[in-house]
């Protein structure tokens, strides 16, 4: 490969990198400029120790633990789906794994609108629970309908790095590992498990990471009563017009995001699992 | 008033700006008008288009929050624009808004005086607005679950009776407004004490309510999913051509009088086409078109005279002189108030 081919061939990559400077690194930027600096546009730290103002970190905590929650609960479907799914025949596989995908087909905005309309008081659930002589539940404009959109939008993020990392287990090593004697049990804790550790780490920044961001599904399925730290951001840029407050808020979100991928990839490198970024 | 049209402005703004980049290659004058979104029949546009051979570059908005960043934004330099009292206040106040001379816009005299009257609150000296649709924030209702005399007063939104069954406003002042107005103070005070009360009412109401909701509340309420909802008085009328058992009123503390307003900013290139436009949406054939598309109250006295009885009594859609003279016009708020607002509503929202 002579140095000219080279060249070439990093030109190609001009048009994504221009991208990512336009549209990734100048607005990260500029969210650095006006998360440090006031109105007037002098230096200050006010706008990132707001976090601390008892409001805000209520609803970073809320934000925590409601993208926790719908992380535990996507880990808890995906993994064993994600067995049963590796267990089918391979060509019922790959149509399985299509019907996965086929709701992130359509837009994010129109499944969870489909949501509100199943979930509300008259709606369609509750409908159903009514003929059969239940009493009603009122979901919709709650955390937990919030937690129950998040983890139907954010599963397949799940089930796929898994599924994958399982997928890739040649069926000889499971073949050798019972050869020499282990049961059942012993082949999921000391083989399967170990090989998927990767998956199930890039499933869980995959899910946690836009968990802990949303704004939009607790916007529509909390009905204005649920909110989260990604709320109050918004709020910032479109209601108080306080676009420094917004920016300082932004970089502390993005420094908790930064902190849970760095330590979740330290951990995946111990386990031996691949890299995940 | 805000309305949802979300999806109705994108392919509108999408086309917009592609017509701004095709540059005006001919000597056809243009007219850059910024409006609500479905708050102009288009009929009415095409017609004013064949008249007078001006074009109309016409573009719309959602909020009142968002007119505001785009006119600030300055990459469209508008003739005209329709906005809510309390924007225009603080336009004016920053000095975006040129004189209209009402003399050279004969169809003004169409319109009502004591809606001109109450423009005042952001406009006292009458120079710079022309009323375009006015309303009201009140209480909707469902019939099949709460008496129509309950609903006198804005006690009932905290009444443990119906809870779960409430939908306030999502938007700041249209839900600060009911525990202030509640207490008899002024939708306008940016007294602390008096917002912090204003507060804690709010936030002892808050596990009652079903949802702080905007646009959503008409279809909600036709839904039957919740009984009480605070709503825009044009929200209600078309929550009611949805439902039947849905009824409207003002409670009896007073509450918001809105009223929607043309203005020219001081980007206008022809403010004589600009009065052109305004003349020709007062007078009476078009102000009927609209009024017909939009279903707001009119200020056009004209068209108002023309309305049958039921329509001109319908008091969803034309508040009586009564409600009018309990209620108060929005004025913008100062840096401090803005503030505090800011705070308490998150304040409300997080816990």
């Amino acid at each position: 490969m002579n140095f000219k081919f080279q060249f070439k061939r990093q030109f190609l990559s001009g048009p994504y990198m221009a991208w990512i400077v336009g549209f990734i690194i100048l607005p990260i930027l500029m969210i650095l400029y006006y998360g440090i600096t006031d109105s007037s546009g002098s230096f200050t730290l006010q706008n990132i120790t707001a976090i601390t103002e008892p409001i805000h970190m209520k609803a970073l905590l809320l934000s925590l633990k409601l993208a926790l929650l719908c992380t535990a609960i996507c880990l808890l479907l995906a993994y064993p789906l994600a067995m049963i799914l590796n267990g089918l025949h391979l060509k019922r596989q790959s149509f399985v794994v299509f019907i996965f995908m086929l709701p992130m087909w359509m837009n994010l905005m129109l499944r969870i609108l489909a949501w509100q309309l199943l979930l509300s008081n008259n709606g369609i659930l509750n409908t159903v629970l009514e003929s059969l002589g239940l009493a009603k539940v009122q979901l919709l404009n709650t955390s937990s309908a919030v937690v129950f959109g998040m983890v139907y939008d954010f599963l397949p993020f799940m089930i796929l790095p898994i599924y994958n990392s399982m997928s890739r287990i040649g069926s000889d090593v499971i073949d050798a590992a019972k050869d020499l004697g282990a049961n059942t049990l012993q082949v999921f804790l000391k083989i399967i498990l170990p090989l998927t550790v990767s998956g199930v780490i890039s499933g869980i920044i995959m899910v946690f990471v836009p968990a802990l961001t949303s704004f939009v599904i607790s916007d529509l399925l909390g009905g204005g009563k649920v909110l989260l730290i990604g709320n109050v951001i918004e709020q910032e840029f479109m209601q108080s017009m306080d676009w420094n407050m917004g920016s300082g808020l932004s970089i502390v979100l993005m420094v908790f995001v930064i902190a849970s991928m760095a330590f979740m990839n330290v951990h995946g490198n111990e386990e031996g699992g691949a890299a995940v970024w | 008033m805000k309305r949802k049209l979300l999806l109705a402005t994108v392919p509108l703004l999408l086309a917009a700006a592609f017509a701004g980049c095709g540059g005006n290659g001919n000597d056809t004058e243009v007219l850059t008008v910024l409006n609500y979104g479905k708050y102009f029949d288009p009929e009415a546009l095409k017609l004013f288009e064949e008249e007078t051979g001006i074009k109309v570059e016409y573009e719309e908005y959602e909020s009142p929050e968002e007119m505001y960043t785009k006119y600030k934004a300055g990459s469209i330099d508008y003739d005209l624009l329709c906005t809510s009292d309390y924007i225009i206040e603080k336009l004016i106040g920053e000095g975006e808004a040129l004189e209209m001379e009402h003399d050279d816009i004969p169809g003004y005299q169409n319109l009502d005086p004591s809606i001109i009257d109450a423009s005042a609150s952001f406009d006292p000296e009458h120079k710079y607005t022309l009323p375009y649709f006015y309303g009201t924030v009140g209480i909707l209702y469902n019939t099949d679950e709460v008496n129509d005399a309950e609903t006198e007063s804005w006690d009932i939104l905290w009444d443990s009776k119906y809870d779960g069954k409430i939908i306030m406003e999502n938007s700041m002042r249209d839900c600060f407004l009911v525990p202030l107005k509640r207490l008899g103070y002024s939708l306008n005070t940016t007294d602390e004490a008096q917002l912090n009360e204003a507060l804690t009412m709010l936030l002892e109401q808050k596990p009652l309510i079903y949802a702080y909701f905007v646009d959503e509340t008409g279809d909600e309420m036709a839904a039957a999913n919740a009984s009480l909802a605070v709503a825009y008085s044009g929200e209600a009328a078309y929550a009611k051509s949805l439902a039947d058992n849905l009824s409207y009123t003002v409670p009896k503390e007073g509450s918001n009088l809105w009223i929607d307003s043309w203005f020219i900013p001081k980007t206008c290139k022809s403010t004589e086409n600009a009065k052109k436009f305004l003349d020709f949406l007062c007078r009476k054939d078009i102000a009927r078109m609209n009024f017909d598309y939009v279903y707001y109250a009119t200020p056009n006295t004209a068209v108002y005279e023309d309305l049958d009885e039921a329509t001109k009594n319908d008091t969803t859609i034309f508040p009586t002189q009564e409600t009018i003279a309990n209620c108060e016009v929005f004025q913008s708020l100062d840096e401090n108030g803005t503030e505090l607002y800011n705070r308490l509503w998150k304040e409300l929202k997080a816990n």
